[in-house]
């Protein structure tokens, strides 16, 4: 028997320069545009060369034909570290792990991190069609409701298993919304309300309106490097404590209501030292609310079935006792493809950088980001979290 | 609890004909497996013959033990629906004009998850029966239906959506001379069909069973030579925008192969009738059918051919006839695909030698035209493409898969 | 004959002076045809197949590919077509003498005894009596059966039953008469076939055919509008398709009446 050994700690490695091209929800300019305008936009912020970038990692769902390797020449790169990552929802996670180590060995000195995505008036349902071969032969058939009807069927099934109300979801959803009526770049931009969330239009049982991202172009990146890179900078950054991945955890349970957080959470604040209690922001991956309540048990903020009661007794807004998601992720930001994925590290990344302005957490220096997705046949398959420390920790 | 659909009034001339749309059709080679199963109403899972476990999504390798011996096989129909939706809207224009739309997630007793149409009498937690069911793209979906029978089962919206049963459809039948044809056109009238139109060739030839078609109720009979190009198209100008199921009865049985016929005569006959009655009769209806695949409760539905199991392997016996059937065989592979844009199915039923005067000293077991009759209506109101029609039919069928050499070794006998 | 003569007869035909009668049906697929057992191999039936009409397949031009049997809608039967004429010089529609495609006929009116009799058989006494009233049938002419079948329905037209046909014709006896004793160029009638439609069981079998093909005699069948021809001095132009070889064939007949 093989025996499972603990992950290497990371020792002096940082993200740094978090960049947000902000959404719109239609744009006509492709993903190369978007991702180009993050790289322009990490250079600037971090005051330095392209030529300095020597590692580069993307994620887009609509970047093909191109892969990485296209990239590079048609931005001017010349890096000696390469990845592309088309993990969906656990992208930055994963960016994040496979940039970490190669800095920590020197494989590259500065790594860019980019997702970004295009949303033309077409593409969201191109992507549907053709997600995953299983997803092709035996989900978008069914009635193509895409991964609304995916986690409809999850969401129904966890609801009625452990007692959860529409209510309970809506809170994180109107909290969510609260949060990002204090983010510019929010596309959405009025306040929601628990009666507005429960009287919305059905999408696919009991998947309604609010429930759901609304698909969008936009951009996410930040920089990882070693420590004492970003001293020669001057690049202000915060310290990375531990991260897990995980793929097609569970397999055995006949429906979802767990994700692959469970099975290394231990290590996960183990490896960082942390508990979850001593987290001063939570930035879930929050494609459903229901997503959401399955995180707040498996990353162990309570235990499994308890996701309703945590939420109905906390405040998940930017002032409250646990705040969360403190942007308004992607349920009220918008989805910009794979960038879904980045954006609550990318503002983890501000908040413990004390850099994320109106949405600002106060004193907050520790933070938690996850991500999860790619609902192949009937689950979510990839989930991942990363915990991760301010300059002031 | 379905309410039965109600019988379609008269169109409505100042409204636009919707126009079929398709559900998604790309599918993986191997999921194939599926169509072939829904093709002939079977029920058939990747089994893996290494360890025995049951899979699905169609795959490559075996996720207990990575073994690459997945063979379809007929498997338990019986599961638990664990959860449901309801797709309002869909991002696909066929579900979309459709919906609300129902699927839900099945435990199968056997095994693996599948994602499935829901009959509407589905209930969570509850048993249901899975089958593969031929979608309006042609392609295997799963369908799962209630474990016990319950009202009005076969007028739910989704159900007829794959299938293409006969209630209050108007339905050609092609050559009513035949016993064949006069069977199928009273059991599809019993079936629920509105009128059934019943061609009669060389209408100055009397012929027995007349009188009874004549008389009956719903059956209309009207002037149809399909192998005459202009009494098709005649007909076409006619009723083609009111036939929604056409069964293509043709009948042109000679025994005898090659060597002891003298000249082409008897072989152009049965290429006559047979091939090119064929052809002129898509000609003639298939562009109108494939118009009418989504025109309300009786759209254009589906295509019927009766042809002979011999088409699949040639009877020396009667060996130039085979070859007829052969030819129409091939000829419904690109009807199949040419009337596919309009969602209208084409049904193959492959009869072994029927009980009639061609085949009389042809020994048992013989086909009864009833049987043939009862074949096509089960066909269409479950939807199935390949249909083997009694014993000798089904016995070709399994020694085809089995071996076509020694198939066609012994048939020359 | 002078030259003068034919052009009088042209100038006639074209005052009107000579009517010009059509005793074609219009050659179409919907036109009965002989039935014969079906194991017996079969007439083909008239098909008419578009090649274009003024359309993509030939946009300024219409036409068609016609195929049928030698012996489908009004008909001419040539000797070779039965055995008693297969060894008989010049006996296909090719080589008959063209001269035998014109002339005279006589018509007798047998229309009041085939509505009451469909199985009516023309007999010598029928044609005597018709001798006693117009005289002898000349040598070389037609002899046209008229029966006024050729107004009826397709249905009652073939008239079909459990043992066959039930269609007039002419008896044996009347038959090898004509042939041996009138010498007529051959035997016309409206019905399918120039025997009745019972005719297989006369002795012998199909007499018309047997008698007038044995004597190099011509057959033509499926004609109509006898009845406006006059018992005698229409003449009849019929001249077959010239296949090869061939028994018979299609054509349009007309007769040449003085008004």
């Amino acid at each position: 028997m093989v025996t499972k050994t603990l992950r290497a700690p990371y020792d002096g490695i940082v993200m740094a320069a978090p960049v947000t091209i902000p959404y719109v929800r239609y744009s006509v300019e492709s993903a190369q545009w978007w991702i180009g305008q993050a790289i322009r936009e990490l250079v600037t912020q971090a005051g330095i060369k392209v030529s300095d970038i020597d590692g580069l990692c993307v994620s887009s769902f609509t970047m093909g034909p191109d892969s990485g390797v296209g990239l590079t020449q048609h931005f001017g790169l010349c890096v000696r570290w390469l990845d592309t990552i088309p993990l969906g929802g656990a992208s930055a996670i994963a960016a994040l792990r496979r940039a970490a180590r190669a800095v920590q060995a020197h494989d590259a000195d500065i790594v860019a991190c980019v997702a970004g995505d295009a949303n033309h008036v077409d593409s969201f349902r191109l992507t549907l069609e053709n997600f995953s071969r299983f997803n092709q032969d035996a989900v978008y058939p069914y009635g193509a409701g895409g991964a609304n009807s995916s986690f409809a069927l999850i969401a129904r099934n966890y609801m009625r298993t452990y007692g959860v109300t529409r209510e309970d979801l809506g809170k994180i959803a109107v909290s969510q919304r609260a949060n990002a009526l204090r983010n510019p770049h929010a596309l959405m931009k009025s306040p929601l309300t628990m009666e507005q969330y429960l009287a919305a239009r059905p999408i696919s049982d009991p998947i309604h309106l609010f429930d759901c991202v609304m698909p969008c172009a936009g951009a996410e990146a930040f920089l990882v490097m070693r420590d004492d890179t970003a001293k020669s900078l001057g690049l202000p950054a915060a310290k990375l404590l531990s991260t897990i991945e995980r793929y097609n955890a569970f397999a055995e349970d006949p429906m979802q209501v767990r994700g692959g957080w469970a099975m290394d959470i231990d290590e996960l604040y183990a490896m960082a030292g942390v508990k979850p209690d001593d987290l001063d922001v939570v930035q879930t991956y929050d494609d459903y609310p229901v997503i959401v309540m399955m995180q707040f048990e498996d990353l162990g903020f309570c235990r499994k079935g308890e996701g309703a009661d945590f939420v109905r007794q906390h405040d998940l807004t930017i002032g409250g006792d646990f705040p969360h998601n403190v942007s308004g992720g992607q349920l009220s930001v918008g989805q910009a493809g794979a960038a879904g994925a980045y954006l609550g590290l990318v503002e983890g990344l501000r908040q413990v950088l004390g850099t994320a302005g109106p949405t600002q957490v106060k004193d907050a220096k520790l933070a938690l980001a996850s991500g999860f997705g790619m609902i192949n046949y009937d689950r979510g398959l990839a989930s991942g979290a990363a915990i991760f420390a301010g300059p002031s920790r | 609890m379905i309410e039965p659909i109600k019988p379609p009034g008269r169109k409505n001339p100042l409204l636009r004909t919707r126009l079929p749309t398709a559900p998604p059709r790309p599918r993986s080679r191997k999921s194939h497996g599926f169509t072939r199963a829904a093709a002939e109403g079977r029920f058939m899972l990747q089994c893996c013959e290494a360890c025995g476990t049951f899979c699905y999504p169609a795959r490559e390798a075996c996720p207990s033990c990575l073994s690459s011996g997945l063979a379809f096989v007929d498997a338990p129909r019986r599961g638990t629906l664990l959860s449901e939706t309801t797709a309002r809207v869909p991002s696909d224009v066929y579900f979309r004009e459709r919906a609300p739309w129902r699927a839900g997630l099945i435990k199968m007793d056997c095994g693996p998850i599948i994602i499935a149409h829901l009959h509407a009498d589905c209930v969570e937690t509850a048993a249901v029966l899975m089958s593969f069911q031929l979608d309006k793209s042609g392609q295997a979906v799963a369908f799962a239906r209630p474990e016990g029978e319950t009202p009005n089962m076969a007028d739910d919206r989704q159900w007829r959506e794959l299938t293409a049963d006969p209630k209050f459809r108007r339905v050609l039948v092609t050559n009513g001379r035949s016993v064949v044809g006069q069977e199928a056109a009273m059991a599809l009238k019993a079936a629920g069909a509105k009128t059934v139109f019943v061609g009669i060739a060389e209408p100055w030839r009397p012929f027995p069973g007349e009188s009874a078609l004549r008389g009956h109720e719903g059956i209309e009979i009207v002037a149809l030579d399909a192998a005459d190009e202009k009494s098709v198209n005649d007909l076409a100008a006619d009723i083609g925008g009111k036939v929604d199921i056409l069964v293509n009865t043709t009948e042109y049985v000679r025994a005898g192969g090659l060597l002891d016929r003298r000249g082409t005569s008897v072989m152009r006959d049965e290429i006559d009738q047979a091939y090119l009655g064929f052809v002129n009769l898509a000609q003639g209806f298939g562009p109108a059918m494939r118009m009418r695949g989504a025109d309300g409760v009786n759209n254009a539905a589906a295509w019927v051919n009766v042809l002979s199991v011999y088409a699949l392997a040639n009877w020396p016996a009667f060996g130039a006839y085979s070859a007829s059937q052969a030819a129409c065989l091939s000829l419904s592979h690109c009807l199949r695909a040419e009337l596919r844009p309009g969602g209208v199915k084409v049904v193959n039923l492959f009869t072994g030698p029927v009980d009639n005067e061609w085949f009389q000293t042809v020994p048992p077991p013989k086909v009864a035209p009833r049987a043939v009759a009862s074949a096509i209506v089960s066909a269409l109101k479950n939807g199935l493409e390949d249909v083997y029609v009694g014993d000798v039919a089904e016995e070709i069928r399994q020694r085809l898969a089995a071996n076509p050499k020694a198939l066609e070794r012994e048939l020359d006998r | 004959m002078q030259s003068k003569n034919l052009l009088e007869l042209a100038s006639a035909i074209s005052s009107g002076a000579v009517r010009v009668v059509d005793l074609t049906f219009t050659l179409s697929p919907d036109f009965p045809v002989i039935v014969l057992p079906p194991e017996f191999g079969q007439a083909a039936p008239v098909r008419i197949q578009e090649i274009s009409r003024y359309d993509g397949r030939g946009p300024a031009w219409y036409w068609n590919n016609v195929t049928f049997g030698e012996h489908t809608g009004t008909h001419f039967d040539a000797p070779i077509h039965w055995f008693t004429g297969k060894d008989l010089a010049n006996n296909a529609v090719d080589t008959m003498p063209t001269r035998d495609m014109m002339a005279p006929a006589c018509v007798i009116d047998c229309s009041a005894q085939a509505a009451k009799d469909p199985d009516f058989l023309l007999s010598i006494a029928d044609v005597e009596a018709w001798e006693a009233k117009h005289g002898k049938i000349p040598a070389r002419h037609w002899v046209l059966l008229r029966t006024d079948w050729s107004k009826k329905g397709w249905r009652d037209y073939a008239n079909l039953r459990d043992d066959g046909a039930h269609t007039p014709g002419p008896n044996p006896a009347v038959m090898k008469w004509l042939v041996e004793e009138r010498g007529i160029i051959g035997f016309g009638t409206e019905t399918i076939g120039t025997d009745a439609g019972q005719a297989g069981h006369l002795d012998p079998p199909y007499p018309a055919h047997h008698f007038l093909h044995g004597g190099g005699r011509y057959g033509l069948q499926c004609l109509c509008n006898l009845d406006q021809l006059p018992p005698t001095g229409a003449v009849i132009v019929a001249a077959p398709l010239k296949i090869q070889n061939g028994s018979g064939s299609p054509l349009r007949v007309i007769a040449l009446v003085a008004s």
